[in-house]
């Protein structure tokens, strides 16, 4: 999928990726050449069929987690599947807001890990001490975390 | 006057989405975990219940115990019985990127969505409900995918894929492999199933997989008739084993041999 700007000829890049949290996405494109922005919208449908490929529009810089689709997308997954025996604490890591801690507990078991990993992964990637629901949000809507 | 739109290919200027090579990028993520294993062996059949994942089984603690690093994955999402059937029991430790596999008996290292899944719950996905047979296929071979790519399957000599009843993810296995995997096929003795298991070994023959030969399983019982024997001639491919209701260790010894 690619978007052609017809009156300057040039293929408009990327430029931002929302995630309303009611199943659809909303990607914004721009022309290089005179500016102009237009957005794709996709329905719960078809932004399933994204999700289900394993791809982010927009592209992503993190690594995907182990079975990263499974977990996310699987409803009926079992609680106790899985040890995180890979998740160290360390001196750099991020330290979690009382607020964050909260808000990650009520992630379901089966994904707790993996979500704490990547948000943990981005706040180091971004130079962030402290992740709060603030940082929550952000790396929600810049990764394309839906119901994470 | 027409407006002059270019066509995709056309577009070649970069664009960060870079869909083409995330998906390239999953690819080379299979292909790379899978690298330290000497040879994928896909255990199919076109009919269900002809006990594919009991010769899977089967096959895979017999060749452990000659000696064999063996390694089983359940791709049968839908009706996941090979942790069972192998006494490998949950959880799943993840480490350094990856998902180490649950070691049965005999040593086989294996995973199922059975790991993954809560007792009794069928495989459901979030999503819409609408339109979801537009979907849910592809989720499923996403999740073939992750239990190939992101599993630490480590060095083996041979990994054993138990596939469910049909033809459609033995494609999905081809395509996700760097090359066709081998096939070994299951069958019943009827002619029924002579019937279901050819169009099985035909599919896997087009699609470049090498036939390792077939299993007539439930044999000299009940069930009449000689479709091991019949495939076997058609194809040109060895009759592995017949293998009876209750079969011993002897029986399993001899067809690890003839794998």
């Amino acid at each position: 999928m690619k978007f052609l700007c017809v009156d300057c000829d040039r293929q408009m890049t990327f430029e931002e990726r929302r995630i309303p949290g009611d199943g659809t996405l909303a990607a914004a494109f721009k022309c290089p050449a005179c500016g102009r922005v237009v957005a794709m919208l996709t329905n719960p449908m078809e932004t399933q069929l994204v999700a289900s490929l394993g791809v982010k529009i927009g592209g992503t810089t993190i690594e995907p987690e182990p079975l990263e689709t499974i977990r996310s997308q699987v409803a009926t997954g079992r609680e106790d599947a899985f040890t995180e025996d890979g998740e160290r604490k360390t001196d750099n890591a991020p330290r979690w807001s009382a607020e964050a801690q909260e808000r990650l507990e009520r992630v379901p078991t089966f994904v707790r890990g993996m979500v704490k990993k990547i948000y943990g992964d981005y706040a180091k990637e971004h130079g962030i001490a402290e992740i709060t629901p603030a940082v929550m949000d952000t790396a929600r809507t810049e990764l394309g975390l839906e119901g994470m | 006057m027409p407006l002059h739109i270019r066509t995709y290919h056309e577009l070649t200027e970069a664009d960060r989405s870079e869909l083409g090579a995330q998906v390239g990028a999953q690819r080379r993520r299979v292909a790379e975990r899978l690298a330290p294993v000497r040879r994928v062996v896909a255990v199919m059949s076109g009919k269900g219940g002809v006990g594919k994942s009991f010769v899977t089984a089967g096959l895979a603690r017999a060749l452990a115990r000659a000696g064999r690093r063996v390694g089983a994955l359940d791709a049968d999402l839908n009706g996941p019985t090979l942790a069972r059937l192998l006494a490998a029991a949950g959880p799943l430790a993840v480490t350094a990127g990856a998902v180490e596999p649950v070691v049965g008996a005999d040593g086989v290292r294996c995973v199922s969505m059975a790991h993954l899944l809560e007792d009794g719950k069928p495989l459901a996905f979030k999503g819409p409900e609408s339109d979801a047979f537009i979907w849910r296929g592809a989720l499923e071979a996403a999740a073939l995918r992750e239990l190939l790519g992101d599993v630490a399957w480590g060095a083996l000599d041979v990994l054993l894929v138990d596939l469910p009843p049909g033809i459609g993810r033995f494609h999905e296995l081809a395509d996700l492999l760097p090359a066709p995997p081998d096939v070994v096929t299951v069958t019943i003795p009827t002619v029924e199933s002579a019937d279901a298991v050819r169009r099985a070994l035909q599919a896997a023959r087009d699609r470049g997989a090498r036939l390792v030969g077939v299993i007539e399983n439930m044999s000299g019982g009940a069930f009449a008739g000689d479709a091991g024997d019949v495939l076997a001639r058609e194809f040109a491919i060895p009759l592995l084993a017949r293998i009876p209701f209750g079969p011993n260790d002897p029986v399993w010894q001899e067809l690890g041999e003839r794998l």
